[in-house]
């Protein structure tokens, strides 16, 4: 959303944060981003251990989800990198989407979040042998199916309107992602028994059921000890 | 005076002020131009009206509205494919199991939507007439012959997409209604509703994109800067319509970077993010065709 004041100001040498905080004017009117100041007003704890998110409320659910999106891209962007041998043209084409998108999942939290954002987190993914499919398509669909349970778990914490509807915008990508990589190890398990229940409902998990498998691929361990986790 | 504080002050006296208003983003967007063409003096006075616009417009449905919305939405997605299932040589033998779990998924969604209703002293809705054709009744609408074994892939799979991703986007758009019904229940149940809520709307997303797979169409929407519709049925270009925004939060994300550090495609941009229909937008686009009126 751009006016023709943003436009007439904007120009290119105007930094990527203040642009966007600027942008976020219209953030703010919405509800999106509750303030308009440019003081940073979500000091993020940084242990030894790691990182939390911080006090309990839409900033800290925000940066959960850019934990994940930031885990989720750093995984595409090393397969695209370092394809399984043998990899079809169409998997290639299609797991080179799924890292776009995770891309722009992350950009977008990073850029909405401008000063309080948690900083990037390095990945650990040695467990994870790139070079077969069946090990990466099945991190894939643990990564993606972790992603959905994430949002639809997380949902009910979030305070603002918009951001409720911007996770769900997300979460819906994801459970696309996801039924296409179980459909890709397995035909038609897209909406299996592991991830839906018998009332045709997909599976939730809470901030600390999915902060402790995240943090099993991050060496930047992320807590949310306002959240009942605090990392091993 | 800092106009962009205004929201902020305003909550202290009304705390569900960005509730009520966030219904009528549209006209909230408005303030930022405004702010630049009319004097500041001028601004609050506007703003005010624009106050008691929102909120007499914004009614926001009840709990169980929102749910016998969703029972009516599920009743026409099960309705479809229990028809489809027992239609003669239609669904190939390959992809009868494939079909099938989808089956399963709604036909649960209409026992659970009737149980929770059910549960919190509601009434819930009877099933809609229906046409699948999309003729209101007349059997005889454009998507005639969709049971008919040989259209599977030409008809039936196709009105199948539109109804999962309308579905996707139909539950989306209730997110914040229900947050706005947050404060009228108990806390357990304002979470059992929503998580309940975006459950279903992420397995409709998983069926949408098994669909798509089947078709041949890429899992997820991607939409032109000009068409949200990417399936190539024009009759549901209502149904697409929207997909191809690309702001979110404020944000046009075709800026943000990609991963070689360039601006993001437009196809990309609208694939990442599924966009909300409201529900006067949803019933627009079935009652009267596959809904019968």
């Amino acid at each position: 959303m751009k006016t023709e004041s943003q436009e007439s100001i904007s120009g290119a040498n105007i930094a990527r944060r203040s642009f966007l905080r600027y942008a976020g004017v219209g953030i703010a009117a919405a509800g999106l981003l509750a303030t308009a100041s440019c003081t940073k007003d979500h000091p993020i704890i940084t242990t030894n251990k790691g990182i939390d998110i911080g006090a309990t409320g839409d900033l800290a659910i925000l940066n959960y989800a850019y934990a994940l999106e930031q885990l989720e891209a750093a995984f595409y962007t090393q397969v695209v990198l370092t394809p399984y041998s043998g990899i079809p043209a169409n998997e290639l084409a299609l797991l080179t989407s799924i890292r776009d998108h995770e891309i722009l999942h992350r950009e977008f939290f990073k850029a909405a979040l401008g000063a309080n954002a948690i900083p990037a987190l390095t990945v650990d993914f040695s467990s994870i042998n790139f070079k077969d499919r069946a090990a990466t398509l099945g991190a894939a669909k643990a990564f993606e199916d972790t992603g959905v349970t994430a949002y639809d778990g997380a949902g009910y914490l979030i305070g603002g309107g918009a951001y409720l509807t911007l996770a769900g915008k997300i979460v819906s990508v994801e459970a696309r992602h996801a039924a296409l990589i179980s459909n890709l190890l397995v035909r038609g398990s897209f909406a299996a028994s592991d991830q839906v229940d018998a009332n045709g409902l997909n599976k939730s998990a809470s901030i600390a059921e999915v902060l402790k498998i995240a943090n099993t691929y991050l060496k930047t361990k992320v807590s949310a000890s306002n959240y009942n986790y605090v990392a091993a | 005076m800092n106009l962009f504080n205004i929201v902020e002050e305003i909550e202290k006296i009304d705390p569900d002020f960005s509730d009520k208003v966030n219904p009528r983003r549209a006209a909230i967007k408005n303030i930022t131009s405004f702010g630049s063409k009319v004097a500041m003096a001028a601004v609050p006075f506007a703003f005010g009206t624009m106050i008691k616009r929102a909120v007499a417009q914004t009614a926001v449905p009840s709990v169980v509205d929102i749910l016998n919305y969703a029972l009516t939405l599920e009743y026409l997605e099960s309705g479809f494919y229990n028809a489809g299932v027992a239609a003669p040589g239609l669904i190939p033998a390959a992809d009868l199991a494939y079909i099938k779990d989808i089956q399963d998924d709604e036909n649960n969604h209409v026992t659970f939507l009737t149980n929770v209703i059910k549960s919190v002293g509601g009434t819930p809705a009877t099933a809609p007439t229906v046409d699948f054709t999309a003729g209101n009744g007349s059997g005889n609408g454009p998507f005639k012959g969709l049971f008919t074994a040989g259209n599977y892939t030409s008809l039936f799979l196709k009105v199948a997409l539109a109804f999962e991703d309308t579905g996707v986007r139909a539950y989306k758009g209730q997110a914040e209604n229900i947050l706005g019904n947050k404060s009228k229940v108990t806390a357990d149940l304002y979470k059992t509703v929503l998580t309940s809520a975006l459950s279903i709307h992420a397995v409709e997303a998983r069926h949408a994109s098994a669909i798509r797979s089947l078709l041949g169409v890429t899992p997820w929407i991607t939409s032109t800067a000009s068409k949200g519709n990417d399936t190539g049925v024009s009759l549901v270009d209502g149904n697409y319509d929207g997909e191809q925004n690309v702001t979110q939060g404020g944000v046009d994300v075709t800026t943000l970077k990609n991963a070689s550090g360039g601006s993001t495609s437009v196809a990309v941009a609208t694939a990442s993010f599924d966009e909300p229909l409201s529900m006067s937008q949803v019933l627009a686009l079935l009652v009267g065709s596959f809904i019968v009126k």
